[in-house]
C-alpha cells in the first residue's frame, strides 16, 4: 500500500498532505515530481493544494500538461484511485477526470476559515467511515472555488450520487448562509462515476492533527485507507 | 568611463552636497553617473541608516540566545533549543504601497521571506502590521483592499501561513499608508548561510528572476517624502511574482545542502549594487562584475538601471570555484536563471564592466553601513503639542450616563471592531502548523512539528500612545508584545523592530524617534529581549491645509517567544460556565490615550497610559507561575478597548455570557473603558479557585474577582444588564465589512 502526493513547483500544501499521510496515518508515501513520468507503483495518488505552476492563467490550467499529470490520467482511467485538494480538485477537473469547474468565489476575494461540511454518501473509498449526520469543520483556502456546472451534469452527479460533501453551518443545516463561495448547491467535493477519483476545495489535511486542536478531516483518510487495504 | 558628474547631479539623485564631497574624496575624482547612482543608493536611508545609527546602536542586542546579533546578517537568529534556531524580520514597505498598494504590499512579503531563505531557514509565519486613514474615504477603502490583496496573493501562493497581525486606523495615515511585513523561519543550528564573500576566484552567480528597469531607485524613493506626486514615481515600484519566489525558495534551500555555497544575499532595495557591496564588504573582497552577463528583461538596460534595479526574487550566490554545476544543476530542476555574472577578487574594489568598458570602479566598504557611508547626528526637540497632552485632566472628562451606549460605540468602532475581513484573505493554515486557528491566543502560537515546542509570535505597537509620549509608548509596544506572549502560556524571546517615523531633518520628529529609542531600550533590558534587527523608515507623512505633518510615529515591535511545552498554551476564550473571573494589576483612575477617550470623547491631546515596566514584570512572573501548575482556564491581556472590550473578546469564539461587580475603587469608565497597562483578565475553573488564590497570594500583585462566566449569553455589570454577547458580537464582526461594501 502506497500513496504517491505530486508535487508540482508551486504546491504548498505538499509537505502537509504527506506529514498526514505518513505520520498521522502511518502509511508509506512518496513524493512524485512533476517532470517524471513515473508513478512509482503507488496505489493512491494526491494531488495537494498550492498554486501549481503560478496559475496566473486559471487554476490548475496549466497543471494538467505536466509529465506526470500524463500519467495520473492514464492511471485514474484505469481505475487508480486519484483524490485531489483545493488545487489538487482544480487540477482534476481542468484534466476532465471530474466533471465542472471551479470559479472566483462570489465575494471575488481569496477566503481561509473554518467552514462545516456534510458527507452525502456513504457510497465512496473516501466517505465510507464518515458520519453522514455530523457537521465536519474542515477549513478552506482559496480565490477560486466556486463549483460550477450546467444543469445535465448537475442532474448527473445528483442521480449517481458523485456529491460527496456539500457546504454547510454547525448544526448541520444546509443552506445559502451557510455557502462560502457560492458554489452551485452548496457542492464542496464530488467524485466521477466510476467512483475512483475524488476532489473537494476543503482541506481534510489541514484538520488531522490533534495538536491543531481539531481532527474532523480525519474520518476522511480513515476511510481512504480503510477500503484501499481492504 | 562616462561623463563626469556635477553638484546638480547628485542632489537630484537625493544627495547633499557635503556627501557628493565625500565621495570625490573616497574616489580622488569625480564620480561618473553610474558610480553617483551607486553611492545615492547605498548611502540612501533605506540602505545606510544614515540618520538613525547612531541612536540604533543603543539598542540592547546581547543575550544568551542570540546567534546573529543585529546588523551582522539579513535578519536576527536566536537558538530556541532542540538544535533549532529562529530567524526573523519585519520590514516595512510604506511607500510603494502608498502609490500601488497592491504590488507595494506584495513585493514587502517577498523581500522580507528573502531576508529568513536568504539565511538558509525555511520561512514558517508570517505577521503583519498595517495604519491606514479612515474608511469614509474612497481613496483608503482602495489602499486596504489593494494591501490586503497584495499580501494575500503573494503570500498564499507562496505558501507560508499568516499567522497574525494588527491594523489601525487614523486620519494621520490618510496619505501614507503604513505596510510593515514580518517573516519568521527555521533552520537547524549551524546550517546557516552568511551574506559574505571571499576567496579570490570564487564565482558570483545571480540566481532567480531576470533584471528590469522596475523599482530603479527605489530606495531613494523611500527615503523621500511621500507627496500628491509620488505616483508619478511609479516605475520606482516594483513588481512581484509569487511563484518565482516559491521557486527560488525551495531551489535556495537545496543549494545550501550542495556545499557549494560560500555566501548568499537576496536582491531587494538597491539590487545588485547592494548585495554586492554589502556581502564584498563583509568578506573584505572585491569583485569583478560584467553586468552585459545579467539575464534582463528587456534590450538595452543601461548599467545603473542594471545595478540598481529592484526586480524582485532574485538571489547573489558567491560559489566555491569548482563546483558550479552543483548550484547550476538545482536551479536546473526549478527551471530559475542561474548564471555566473563575474568572480571574487583580492582588494576591496568593485569593478563593474559593460561592453568591455569599466563603467564603475568603487570601493565596497565606502558604500555600506559600518564603512564609508555617512552617519548624522540630528537634532531633535520636544513639540508644542507634548506639553500639551500633559494638561489632560481627568476631572474635566463627564462620566457618561449610558454606558451601554458607550460599550456598544466602543465594540464597534473601527480599531476595536474585528479584523477578520482582512485576515480572512490570508491564507492562515497552510503549512499546518498554526495552532491558533483553532484555539486563539493572545499571540499567535506555532507549532514546531516533532518538538515539544511552539513559537509564539506577536506584533504591536499603539501608534497613538506613541504620539502621546515616544518614550512610554514605545516602552508599552514593547511591553504589550511580550505581554500577549506571556498571556499565550509563552517566555518572550527577543524583538525585531520597524521604525516608521517623518522627515528626521524635522526636529519633531526626531524627538519622537530618539524617545521611542529611549523607551525600546528600557524595555528590552527590563523583559531580556534584545532587538535583533528591524528596519527604519522615514519620511512617512501627511498634507493637511497646505501644511505637512507626520504620521504618528509607530515603532513596531514583532516578538518572538516560545512555548518549551507546547501543551502550556494558554487560550483566550472562555472555557467553561462559572469559571471565576479576575483581574491581575493594578485598578487605576486613567483613560489616558483609550480609545474612548480619543473616539468616544474626541479628545485628540492625552498623556500616554498609566506604565510601570516593574508591574508588568510581577504581571509575567505571575502568570507564569499560575500557568506552570495548570491554574489558569483563560488569559487574555487588557490593551485597547479596556476590560469591557478584552471581556467580550473572551466570551465571542464560544459564545459565554458574563456577570462582573464594578470595583469602586476609579471611575466606571475608567473601570470599563481605561487602557492602563501590565494588566490582564484570567478565568480560573470553579475547582481550582482556592488553588489559584493560595498561589497569587503570594505573588506581590494585585488581583480582584470580578465576576463569573455565564452559560447563558448575557452580561451583567453591577445587575445592570448590558444586553447579550451575541448583539456585541455582531456589532464587532459587521464594522468593516459593511464599511467596506457601502
Amino acid at each position: 500500500m502506497k500513496t504517491g502526493v505530486v508535487i508540482f513547483p508551486g504546491s504548498n500544501c505538499d509537505q502537509d498532505m504527506i506529514y498526514v499521510v505518513g505520520k498521522i496515518m502511518g502509511q508509506e508515501v512518496v513524493e512524485l515530481w512533476h517532470k517524471d513520468n513515473d508513478l512509482q507503483n503507488c496505489d493512491v495518488i494526491i494531488l495537494p493544494g498550492g498554486f501549481s505552476y503560478g496559475d496566473y492563467l486559471r487554476s490548475g490550467a496549466i497543471a494538467r500538461f505536466s509529465p506526470i499529470m500524463e500519467e495520473v490520467i492514464k492511471f485514474a482511467n484505469a481505475g487508480g484511485i486519484v483524490f485531489g485538494v483545493c488545487n489538487g480538485f482544480q487540477v482534476l477537473c481542468e484534466s476532465h477526470l471530474l466533471p465542472g469547474a471551479l470559479l472566483k468565489n462570489n465575494n471575488n476575494k481569496f477566503i481561509c476559515e473554518n467552514v462545516y461540511i456534510k458527507s452525502q454518501t456513504s457510497n465512496s473509498i473516501l466517505t465510507n467511515l464518515v458520519d453522514l449526520d455530523k457537521a465536519l469543520k474542515i477549513p478552506i483556502a482559496h480565490g477560486e472555488g466556486r463549483f460550477y456546472c450546467d444543469d445535465t451534469t448537475l442532474k448527473d452527479l445528483n442521480n449517481s450520487s458523485q456529491i460527496l460533501f456539500r457546504y454547510c453551518n454547525k448544526q448541520g443545516d444546509i443552506n445559502e448562509l451557510s455557502n462560502p463561495n457560492g458554489s452551485i448547491e452548496n457542492i464542496a467535493g464530488i467524485c466521477n462515476f466510476n467512483r475512483n477519483v475524488f476532489g473537494m476545495m476543503p482541506h481534510p489535511e489541514r484538520a488531522a492533527d490533534e495538536e491543531l486542536f481539531n481532527t474532523d478531516g480525519k474520518s476522511l483518510f480513515a476511510s481512504l485507507y480503510s477500503k484501499v487495504l481492504a | 568611463m562616462e561623463n563626469q558628474t556635477t553638484l546638480e547631479t547628485a542632489k537630484k539623485l537625493g544627495l547633499l552636497e557635503s556627501e557628493f564631497d565625500t565621495i570625490k574624496t573616497i574616489l580622488n575624482r569625480v564620480p561618473n553617473f553610474t558610480e553617483l547612482s551607486i553611492y545615492s543608493v547605498m548611502w540612501s536611508e533605506h540602505c545606510s541608516y544614515k540618520n538613525s545609527i547612531k541612536w540604533l546602536k543603543t539598542l540592547p542586542k546581547e543575550g544568551s540566545r542570540i546567534l546573529a546579533k543585529a546588523g551582522e546578517e539579513n535578519a536576527g537568529l536566536v537558538d530556541i533549543g532542540e538544535g533549532l534556531a529562529c530567524a526573523f524580520k519585519i520590514e516595512s514597505h510604506n511607500h510603494p504601497s502608498a502609490v500601488e498598494p497592491y504590488q507595494g504590499a506584495a513585493t514587502g512579503v517577498g523581500g522580507i521571506n528573502r531576508d529568513i531563505f536568504t539565511m538558509g531557514a525555511r520561512p514558517i509565519a508570517q505577521l503583519n502590521s498595517l495604519r491606514f486613514g479612515n474608511l469614509d474615504k474612497e481613496k483608503n477603502k482602495w489602499l486596504l483592499r489593494g494591501v490586503v490583496k497584495g499580501i494575500g496573493d503573494y503570500g498564499n501562493a507562496f505558501g507560508i501561513p499568516t499567522v497574525g497581525g494588527e491594523v489601525f486606523f487614523d486620519d494621520c495615515f490618510n496619505q501614507n499608508p503604513l505596510v510593515n511585513a514580518m517573516s519568521v523561519g527555521i533552520v537547524k543550528v549551524g546550517e546557516t548561510i552568511s551574506a559574505t564573500s571571499y576567496g579570490s576566484g570564487n564565482l558570483v552567480f545571480i540566481v532567480g528572476s531576470s533584471t528590469g528597469k522596475d523599482g530603479i531607485h527605489g530606495a531613494t524613493f523611500a527615503s523621500a517624502d511621500i507627496t500628491e506626486n509620488s505616483a508619478e514615481d511609479l516605475p520606482a515600484v516594483q513588481v512581484g511574482d509569487p511563484f518565482q519566489e516559491k521557486l527560488l525558495l525551495e531551489a535556495t534551500l537545496e543549494v545550501i545542502k550542495t556545499g557549494a555555497v560560500i555566501g548568499m544575499q537576496d536582491m531587494g532595495a538597491a539590487g545588485i549594487i547592494c548585495s554586492t557591496s554589502e556581502m564584498s564588504a563583509k568578506g573584505k573582497h572585491g569583485m569583478n562584475i560584467n553586468l552585459d552577463l545579467v539575464p534582463t528583461r528587456q534590450k538595452d538596460m543601461k548599467p545603473f538601471e542594471i545595478l540598481l534595479s529592484e526586480s524582485q526574487e532574485r538571489m547573489l550566490i558567491v560559489v566555491e570555484k569548482g563546483k558550479e554545476d552543483l548550484v547550476k544543476n538545482v536551479f536546473d530542476k526549478w527551471d530559475l536563471n542561474c548564471k555566473q555574472i563575474g568572480e571574487v577578487i583580492e582588494g576591496d574594489f568593485l569593478n563593474f564592466f559593460s561592453n568591455g568598458e569599466l563603467v564603475a570602479n568603487v570601493p565596497a566598504d565606502s558604500l555600506v553601513l559600518g564603512g564609508g557611508a555617512p552617519v548624522y547626528e540630528r537634532e531633535y526637540s520636544e513639540p508644542e503639542y507634548f506639553k500639551k497632552n500633559q494638561k489632560f485632566d481627568i476631572n474635566e472628562i463627564p462620566i457618561p450616563n449610558d454606558l451601554i451606549d458607550v460599550a456598544k460605540n466602543i465594540i464597534s468602532s473601527l480599531n476595536i471592531s474585528s479584523k477578520k475581513w482582512i485576515s480572512n484573505q490570508y491564507d492562515s493554515m497552510v503549512g499546518t502548523a498554526n495552532m491558533s486557528s483553532n484555539n486563539p491566543s493572545d499571540a499567535a502560537i506555532v507549532n514546531l512539528k516533532g518538538t515539544n515546542r511552539a513559537l509564539a509570535l506577536s506584533v504591536d505597537c499603539n501608534s497613538r500612545y506613541v504620539y502621546s509620549n515616544p518614550e512610554v509608548g514605545c516602552a508599552i509596544a514593547v511591553a504589550e508584545a511580550a505581554r500577549n506572549i506571556v498571556c499565550s502560556g509563552g517566555q518572550p524571546l527577543a524583538v525585531t523592530n520597524c521604525l516608521n517615523f517623518g522627515n528626521p531633518y524635522n526636529p519633531e520628529v526626531y524627538w519622537q524617534f530618539v524617545g521611542a529609542i529611549k523607551g525600546m531600550s528600557n524595555a528590552c533590558t527590563a523583559l531580556e529581549t534584545p532587538v535583533t534587527g528591524g528596519n527604519v523608515s522615514f519620511y512617512n507623512q501627511y498634507t493637511e491645509g497646505g501644511e505637512t505633518k507626520p504620521v504618528f510615529p509607530t515603532p513596531t515591535i514583532g516578538m518572538l517567544g516560545i512555548l518549551e511545552d507546547k501543551s502550556q498554551q494558554i487560550p483566550l476564550s472562555f472555557q467553561n460556565d462559572k469559571d471565576k473571573i479576575y483581574i491581575l494589576g493594578d485598578l487605576i483612575d486613567d483613560i489616558n490615550s483609550s480609545e474612548y477617550v480619543y473616539s468616544y470623547h474626541g479628545l485628540k491631546n492625552s498623556p500616554a497610559p498609566f506604565f510601570d515596566i516593574q508591574q508588568e514584570i510581577k504581571l509575567h512572573k505571575t502568570i507564569s507561575l499560575l500557568n506552570s501548575k495548570n491554574l489558569i482556564s483563560s488569559c487574555h491581556d487588557i490593551s485597547d478597548g479596556g476590560l469591557f472590550t478584552t471581556l467580550c473578546e473572551m466570551a465571542f469564539l464560544k459564545n459565554f455570557g458574563f456577570e462582573i461587580k464594578y470595583l469602586p475603587k476609579i471611575r466606571i469608565d475608567s473601570f470599563l473603558f481605561g487602557e492602563s497597562q501590565s494588566r490582564a483578565v484570567l478565568a480560573v475553573s470553579y475547582e481550582k479557585e482556592s488553588e489559584f488564590l493560595t498561589c497569587i497570594k503570594n505573588c506581590n500583585l494585585s488581583y480582584q474577582l470580578l465576576g463569573d462566566v455565564k452559560f447563558d449569553e448575557s452580561i451583567y455589570i453591577d445587575d445592570v444588564n448590558f444586553g447579550t454577547i451575541s448583539s456585541y458580537y455582531n456589532l464587532y464582526q459587521n464594522k468593516i465589512p459593511h464599511l467596506m461594501n457601502s
